[in-house]
């Protein structure tokens, strides 16, 4: 390849907003439930039926379009996309076109050459399509519109990203900007959050954007990024064959790694967009905007300096712990309740760590209350458990969100402190290992160590490390 | 006739509005569709310019609804008129993936 | 006094007072269907066992004191492209030609609450499609007045079933003149309220923007009490009004002094029938001998209204009438390949070339390049056409006119030349594009024997306006006939 080439990125990304209705009926948003038993006349499109839009819907939209700094459309619209598909029962969905609720923000994210913004171009509220499942049996598909009407917000931004690592930083803030404002699990691989990457590229130094693609169907970053790559190499190729790129949407195909184009000549791409005659406008004012300004909770980046100055976290475990809401407040509540905030984090960054890797598990998983995390390091502040038993027993707490002070009562796990109790056996394990007490007295300072783990284990690991090491040292220099 | 339906165009918009034409009908609806746009461009003789488009003859906004679930299982009933189900599904013939 | 002879208020102080049951009534009016359908054909669905039966409930309700409406009791026509719950709703179109809604249209469930009998689903035009009700894919309806000729349209079926006795009120939609013009055929009465009025869920959209239900009726009186039961603010409408002033029958009042009425010069030019003209002007003078200020004024823009309204129901036609697709419910074709054939196939079978017209057109002019140049312009239009009449209510408590400029044409006439019979509309569309209301009132009849209608126009939420002068003039004309 003898020529330099830019690839220039821009995103749509889909967002379902974590309502409990429907954007413009009342029927259920919930996950799972038998084909179309959350659904009514107004989301099967059955005739005569009339669309009422969701407050909150406005609101979450509102909430995430004053979080990426974007220009509120304080009177908007929506609009009818016409096109004939099955999910889709009324043959157009309703969404914004021409007055989108916002439009012109921005973004900043991390890349390897510092901080960039990426810029937001408009965000849309719509109506999410149904689901179609193929049968094989038959040669037919089924449809079930379950998740038709389930709202959805469109992110759609500048065409400012340049390679893969961009655009998944760039992700990855939306989704943790989102998470944070309650708006959207925002989870790729259920669908709740849905990118369509829009691709071209360029010669190196100039300026004017080449033919871009949109590519669909991208349920991972690994497939966002790997789809990325293949795009990217696909146009360079035709482009250095000295053919054309064609405008047009592709079909990733992630075992593949390959992508096809989707269009037929019965999709003629003319929307025929309209305002919806159903729909009245919505006219947003601005002491809504101040409402939805002040209920603003507390973003990553804020809470990721509080901790660090509030708690003297460090920072690399502050982004962990604020890398999800959960995590955040699963840190946050514990610390209210055990006010050890360094111990907290100390359970959260190492243990659950672990353990999430371990059974492959992601922060939102985490179901341990913050109550039984503070009292178990409440139960090892005040000397009742050593940290030895105190990770077995975080280990149940992670597992079934066991009541520690109970756990260790009915296992017998308390710490045994008794010093009498403790001499006694120390003196026995002396007498038993005469040759430890000799190298010892020799000099070698680990044959203490390993009386010392003799009589941990005689203990059943119950007993003070920092008191049996005092005794057994008191013993051997008697 | 100022307006010209083309067959491309005939075909273009029997796309659109998902519409199978006969040779006959084709040709009726070119006739009838350049009759009515020439009859509509009269239109153009009305300064607009200054005009705001109206779509809604009242003023009414922000009607909303509030977010509690109202609708149960109503799938029987929504699945009734279906011409062709499976498992409490729209059958369709297969669509292109 | 005949059952059949009685109006619906009369109809219904007669059930209240006992004199006569809900179930004497309703077979009454059934017989006369049976009757009158072979000749007439106002009827897609006649439901006869569900009648008799509702009339049955009726009557113990009402005997019991639990409904003491002024409908209580009175059988009621309804236009098919009102949902009925389990009742089959056609839009009169072979694209639904089996479809069974699973709830009610929101006035008809106003009207049962009332106390009303539905008979039954009345034809019309296909999807409202037209002004004769020979686009109708069931058959046509012929005008009970003389049956040579149409009823017109859309809403014919209704307005032919109340001019033959087969109701004794019926209800209909009017998006460019619906009920008003086959009102004016029939020699009937009706009302396209002001945009909002009613709740049009469960009323199949032809123009969204555009379409009302309303009521149709022997006299002002039963209108008016049909509209104050049918009236209410709807959350399921995003569009509906709230409004305080929905007492109608109030508005009952026989005396027009010092109303100020104004005639639109443009209403009264070229195309209009002279016994149409002379008709309409005897009405004014009507009301003028009983102290109405009548004159004629320029309203301005008339000729618009008809190409910014084509444009505007046709292209929100195309988008409303999508839905109709084969998947969920109605006619799917027999035989196709794969999904885009048996969406064209189903929908090429199932619309008749009326409604094929109006989709092509309306998907036209929303189409990619031309969206401003039509669809935007005939917005822009409207608003013109708004402005003009905000400014002749500025002046006048009611613009008075023709409804149509012609009686009722014969059978076959009119659907030769789509573009003539479109220019029929000219008195009626622009209420809906203004979303005023206006009625049509008997005015007389042509030297044929065919009814005329005059049409009086109110400004938005002004129906009372509308229904006293209508009223007083009904009350007055009937003295002096």
């Amino acid at each position: 390849m003898s020529r330099q080439y830019e690839t220039v990125i821009g995103l749509e990304v889909h967002v379902e907003l974590a309502t409990k209705t429907k954007i413009f009926c009342g029927c259920s948003t919930e996950f799972g439930g038998a084909p179309n038993t959350h659904t009514c006349p107004v989301c099967t499109g059955m005739p005569g039926s009339l669309p009422v839009l969701n407050r909150q819907v406005v609101e979450y939209a509102l909430a995430v379009g004053l979080a990426a700094n974007c220009q509120i459309n304080q009177y908007c619209k929506f609009d009818r996309k016409n096109y004939f598909y099955p999910d889709n029962p009324q043959n157009y969905q309703i969404s914004q076109l021409y007055l989108p609720i916002c439009h012109d923000g921005w973004v900043e994210i991390d890349t390897a050459a510092g901080k960039k913004k990426i810029g937001i171009h408009e965000i849309h509220m719509e109506e999410d399509a149904g689901k179609l499942v193929h049968d094989e049996w038959e040669d037919c598909s089924l449809v079930d519109y379950n998740r038709s009407g389930v709202p959805l917000i469109e992110i759609v931004s500048e065409p400012d990203m340049r390679n893969a690592d961009e655009v998944i930083a760039y992700l990855e803030k939306l989704r943790l900007m989102i998470q944070y404002l309650g708006a959207s699990d925002c989870k790729l691989q259920e669908g709740s959050m849905r990118a369509d990457v829009n691709l071209s590229v360029r010669e190196a130094g100039t300026s004017q954007l080449g033919t871009r693609t949109e590519m669909k169907n991208l349920n991972s970053f690994k497939a966002i990024a790997r789809a990325i790559e293949g795009e990217r190499k696909r146009q360079i190729e035709l482009l250095e064959e000295g053919k054309k790129v064609i405008q047009e949407t592709r079909r990733w195909d992630d075992n593949k790694e390959s992508s096809y184009a989707m269009r037929s000549k019965e999709d003629a791409q003319d929307y025929r967009y309209f305002p919806d005659p159903d729909l009245v406008p919505v006219v947003i004012s601005d002491q809504w905007i101040q409402e939805i300004r002040s209920r603003q909770p507390e973003m990553q980046p804020e809470k990721m300096a509080r901790y660090q100055e509030e708690f003297q976290i460090p920072e690399y475990d502050a982004r962990i712990l604020t890398s999800t809401v959960h995590m955040a407040e699963l840190f946050e509540k514990t610390t209210g309740l055990c006010g050890k905030p360094k111990e907290v984090s100390n359970w959260l960054m190492v243990e659950t760590m672990r353990l999430l890797k371990e059974h492959e598990q992601t922060p939102e998983d985490l179901c341990f209350s913050p109550e039984n995390l503070a009292k178990l390091i409440g139960l090892v502040a005040g000397g009742a458990i050593n940290r030895t038993v105190a990770k077995t027993v975080f280990e149940r707490i992670f597992k079934e969100d066991v009541d520690p002070e109970k756990y260790v009562e009915e296992n017998g796990l308390k710490m045994v402190n008794d010093q009498e109790a403790l001499q006694k056996t120390i003196e026995e394990i002396i007498a038993a290992n005469p040759q430890s007490v000799e190298d010892y007295k020799n000099g070698k300072e680990k044959a203490m160590g390993y009386l010392v783990g003799q009589t941990m284990r005689a203990m059943k690991g119950k007993a003070d490390p920092g008191l049996v090491n005092r005794i057994v040292k008191e013993c051997l220099t008697k | 006739m100022a307006n010209i339906i083309t067959d491309e165009t005939i075909d273009y918009v029997g796309i659109l509005a998902k519409l199978e034409l006969s040779r006959e009908e084709k040709e009726a609806a070119k006739n009838d569709m350049s009759r009515m746009l020439d009859y509509i461009d009269k239109l153009n003789q009305l300064d607009t310019t200054q005009v705001e488009p109206m779509s809604h003859v009242f003023s009414m906004n922000n009607v909303f609804r509030e977010d509690v679930v109202t609708n149960g299982d109503d799938r029987d009933n929504i699945l009734k008129n279906a011409p062709e189900q499976k498992e409490g599904a729209f059958k369709v013939p297969k669509t292109v993936e | 006094m005949s059952i059949l002879k009685m109006t619906a208020l009369e109809l219904g102080r007669k059930i209240r007072s006992g004199d006569i049951t809900v179930p004497e009534a309703t077979q009454a009016v059934l017989e006369r269907i049976r009757t009158q359908e072979p000749a007439i054909h106002a009827y897609v669905t006649v439901d006869e066992e569900g009648a008799l039966k509702r009339a049955a409930q009726v009557q113990a309700r009402i005997q019991d004191r639990t409904l003491v409406s002024p409908l209580a009791g009175v059988p009621v026509a309804i236009k098919d492209n009102l949902c009925t719950k389990g009742l089959r709703t056609t839009c009169g179109s072979n694209i639904l030609y089996n479809f069974a809604p699973t709830y009610t249209a929101e006035a008809v469930l106003n009207l049962e609450k009332a106390g009303a009998v539905v008979l039954g689903k009345t034809n019309m035009d296909e999807f409202a499609m037209g002004s004769t009700t020979e686009t109708s894919a069931f058959g046509v309806t012929r005008n009970p007045r003389n049956t040579d000729h149409v009823p017109g349209g859309s809403s014919g079926g209704s307005c032919a079933a109340v001019a033959a006795g087969e109701c004794f009120y019926a209800l209909g939609s009017d998006t460019g003149g619906s009920i008003r013009q086959p009102s004016a055929f029939c020699g009937v009465t009706g009302i396209k309220p002001t945009y909002g009025t009613v709740s049009r869920y469960g009323l199949i959209a032809y123009g969204s923007s555009l379409d009302q239900v309303g009521p149709v009726a022997k006299n002002v009186s039963d209108c008016a009490a049909v509209l104050e039961a049918i009236a209410s603010y709807d959350k399921k409408d995003s569009t509906s009004i709230p409004r305080k002033d929905l007492d109608f029958t109030s508005a009952l009042v026989d005396d027009v002094k010092g109303m100020k009425i104004g005639i639109p010069r443009d209403y009264l030019g070229e195309g209009l029938d002279h016994e149409v003209r002379e008709g309409v002007m005897r009405a004014a003078g009507v009301l003028k001998d009983r102290g109405a200020v009548v004159e004629e004024f320029d309203l301005s823009l008339v000729e618009y209204a008809i190409p910014a309204y084509y444009v505007i129901a046709s292209a929100e036609a195309s988008s409303n009438l999508s839905r109709f697709d084969g998947v969920k419910y109605g006619l799917r074709a027999k035989e196709y390949e794969g999904l885009h054939q048996m969406y064209k196939k189903s929908r090429s079978e199932g619309f008749g070339p009326e409604v094929k017209r109006r989709i092509m057109l309306g998907s036209f002019v929303l189409s990619s390049g031309y969206y401003d140049a039509y669809y935007l312009k005939a917005l822009r239009t409207k608003a013109l056409i708004k402005q003009a009449f905000d400014k002749a209510f500025r002046d006048y408590d009611v613009i008075l006119g023709p409804a149509a400029p012609t009686t009722a044409p014969k059978l076959g006439e009119s659907l030769k030349d789509p573009l003539k019979m479109y220019l029929g509309d000219i008195y009626t569309v622009s209420v809906n594009l203004a979303g005023i209301p206006a009625m049509t009132v008997p005015c007389g009849t042509d030297s044929g024997g065919l009814p005329i209608g005059l049409q009086l126009m109110g400004d938005c939420f002004q129906e009372k306006k509308i229904i006293r002068a209508a009223y007083t003039f009904e009350q007055t004309d009937r003295e002096g006939i």
